[in-house]
């Protein structure tokens, strides 16, 4: 092995494909077999963390830096000056295997820029992940990109190697996307997902009555948006999410606060904040739809197009709804408990267990962590003291804000002056 | 008045004294481990001898009046090492024979949530382990790491790293309790080295000059591949990594600065 050559490639491949954030390396089922190398049926595993606190779970590289597109907000896009390299199958396969087995990674997250086209891409992926899993018999985690334009039939033989196969989507609107990328279509981003779907459909299906079937793409699909390139609202963003989530099955979507890489009048200019807040209420949010029974209509609406960001979705949202609260805590369902401010999904399964011992007060609410801050105006419980005055919502809001110590405080401190 | 009862450290111990206090009827016990109590000449003192027999009586018998899940926290609580945990642990184990059936998810009580958070606490590290192990090739065929977990995780981890890597020989050393665990591609061993330096400076440490070197004698080559891997490590960690996002604090919540020591990309 050239290491010092392999270096410098991994230096470049690496650095272009950071700005994907997908990381996760759970939900699949692939449990390791004849005595092989990797297993990946666990929960996901973080190795480590970088200084931007991002966790590092897979090896994740472009395959190649060259690329054939020119969109705007890519920084591996045709027009940029900037070094290109490329991997052998071999190099990305010796690499894996050699990080698994000193445990620094749970295996690969491969991704391309598009050389030559679509399907001679997406076949190159393929090849190295066909080589981990015969070759090798590795066991590890495997993420592939679904390049966009790719033949159905190549992606039908992804989904055999690979654990998780995903395509960004990246701009949530079809405008958005006509003006940075004019030469990719929003069809081309929509067929792959759907081979996937289908093929993971077909296997599941027939793994019900074949048991021999071989697993397909185990850990599903995912796809990301970037945030804050465009000028969309973040309704527009997770009205698409929620799309992706129903349509498409979608394991994860994922909220990528812009980071700009390019002088282009069409987006901010380079040394613009990363919307880091903006992308964290997003992430609230999708929490909200996916665990804790929330309908994105109720969060976001003609109304209320964006997200507050001094407070957190869910604290909005009861406080646009107070007529539904105090809620019991030792009679409310699930659901009703799941809505109160400050109460996580761990809080409310530990609640509704508890509850069937004795009522619960104050103290024991406390004990079990939930934040009194936030949730004391909206509950009664078996004491005899709680909030009994008559505050409006941001009343509320007011005495929460006081109360509290946000860690973007200084983004909304001004913001705080001007209902003191 | 009080009694106070010595066991060995292990679970076994535990449970033998446990099994020593319904025997003897003894009020007010209380359970410690004989390495951290010094003998005093108080009345009232006892010190067990570990009696497997009578130990698994105790764990069958709990075990059959809770789920698996109820003993799993139990036996992790026990992992934490935590001062007076063995006093928790038997107040649990006496509600379940009292009532015949565990207080699983009885958060309201104080000793059902202390070990439950005490679990949590093990469950947590159990994980930063498996994240947190970084192997060395030390000759042709030996992977090796150590690790200074806050508490006792070993026993957790066995089963994740013999279903991960079948079919290469490891071992994963504890350095601060001064046992590991080896795998030969069969079976799981129990393992200690006598190391010649001393404390502080055993094992593979993540320092530039002296990675790979201490006290672990290596052949020169497996040194400089092994060096090479693990720049490519280091590298790669550097360039994944983006500058305008930099969040030191968040950083430091996930790889706090004790686990540093071991891990290479932090140099």
């Amino acid at each position: 092995m050239n290491y010092e050559r392999i270096k410098e490639k991994l230096e470049i491949l690496a650095d272009a494909a950071k700005y994907d954030v997908s990381c996760s390396s759970s939900g699949s089922k692939r449990q390791n077999k004849n005595k092989g190398l990797g297993d990946s049926s666990g929960m996901g595993i973080c190795h480590t963390y970088t200084e931007d606190g991002r966790c590092v779970s897979l090896l994740k590289i472009l395959l190649t830096n060259v690329c054939i597109f020119d969109c705007a907000y890519c920084v591996t896009r045709k027009s940029n000056d900037i070094k290109r390299a490329a991997f052998t199958v071999q190099e990305v396969v010796d690499l894996t295997i050699n990080f698994y087995r000193r445990n620094y990674i749970e295996g690969l997250f491969l991704s391309s820029g598009i050389f030559k086209s679509p399907d001679a891409t997406m076949e190159r992926l393929i090849r190295v992940a066909k080589k981990l899993r015969k070759e090798e018999n590795f066991n590890g985690y495997i993420h592939l990109k679904s390049i966009p334009g790719a033949s159905d039939e190549l992606m039908q033989e992804a989904g055999l190697y690979a654990d998780r196969l995903s395509v960004n989507i990246e701009i949530p609107t079809k405008a958005g996307l006509k003006l940075l990328a004019p030469d990719k279509d929003h069809k081309d981003f929509i067929k792959p997902m759907k081979a996937v779907q289908n093929s993971i459909q077909i296997y599941k299906s027939e793994k019900k009555l074949i048991k021999k079937t071989p697993i397909y793409a185990p850990a599903g699909q995912s796809t990301q948006m970037i945030v804050g390139a465009t000028g969309e609202s973040d309704r527009d963003i997770m009205y698409s999410a929620n799309f992706f989530y129903n349509k498409f099955q979608m394991k994860r979507v994922y909220y990528s606060g812009y980071i700009p890489v390019a002088n282009d009048s069409r987006l901010p200019a380079i040394g613009t904040e990363v919307p880091m807040m903006r992308e964290n209420r997003l992430y609230q949010t999708d929490w909200l739809l996916r665990f804790y029974g929330f309908n994105v209509q109720e969060i976001l609406n003609d109304k209320h197009q964006n997200l507050d960001m001094d407070i957190d979705p869910k604290l909005s949202w009861a406080l646009r709804n107070l007529d539904q609260f105090p809620v019991d805590i030792n009679k409310a369902d699930k659901r009703m408990i799941a809505r109160v401010p400050g109460i996580g999904m761990r809080s409310v399964s530990k609640i509704i267990s508890a509850r069937r011992y004795r009522k619960l007060n104050w103290e024991h609410l406390k004990a079990i962590g939930i934040s009194m801050n936030r949730s004391k105006y909206f509950m009664v419980c078996d004491s005899r003291e709680f909030e009994s005055r008559d505050l409006t919502g941001s009343k509320i809001k007011n005495l929460i804000m006081l109360n509290s110590k946000s860690k973007y405080h200084k983004n909304f401190n001004h913001q705080l002056n001007l209902f003191a | 008045m009080t009694t106070t009862l010595l066991y060995d450290g292990s679970l076994n111990g535990l449970l033998t004294a446990i099994f020593t206090i319904y025997d003897q009827k003894i009020n007010l016990p209380i359970i410690s481990k004989a390495s951290l109590t010094q003998k005093n000449l108080f009345d009232g003192t006892e010190i067990i001898t570990t009696d497997i027999d009578k130990a698994q009586r105790v764990w069958k018998r709990f075990k059959s009046l809770c789920n698996h899940r109820d003993s799993h926290q139990v036996y992790c609580a026990f992992l934490s090492e935590i001062t007076g945990m063995e006093n928790t642990i038997y107040e649990y184990i006496k509600m379940t024979f009292r009532a015949q059936k565990a207080p699983s998810g009885d958060f309201t009580d104080p000793v059902v949530l202390k070990i439950a958070q005490a679990a949590k606490m093990v469950g947590r590290e159990k994980h930063r382990m498996e994240a947190f192990v970084r192997f060395h090739l030390i000759d042709n065929k030996t992977y090796y790491a150590n690790i200074e977990p806050d508490f006792n995780v070993l026993p957790l981890i066995t089963k994740h790293f013999k279903n991960r890597y079948a079919d290469q020989n490891w071992i994963i050393y504890d350095l601060s309790r001064n046992y590991g665990i080896s795998y030969d591609q069969k079976t799981i061993h129990e393992v200690h080295i006598e190391f010649k330096a001393p404390k502080g400076q055993r094992g593979i440490l993540n320092t530039i000059s002296s990675s790979l070197q201490n006290n672990l004698a290596m052949k020169t080559d497996y040194k400089e591949l092994e060096n090479n891997y693990q720049d490519l490590w280091n590298m790669y960690f550097k360039s994944t990594n983006i500058e305008s996002r930099k969040n030191l604090k968040l950083h430091l919540q996930h790889v706090p600065r004790r686990y540093w020591k071991y891990l290479s990309e932090k140099m």
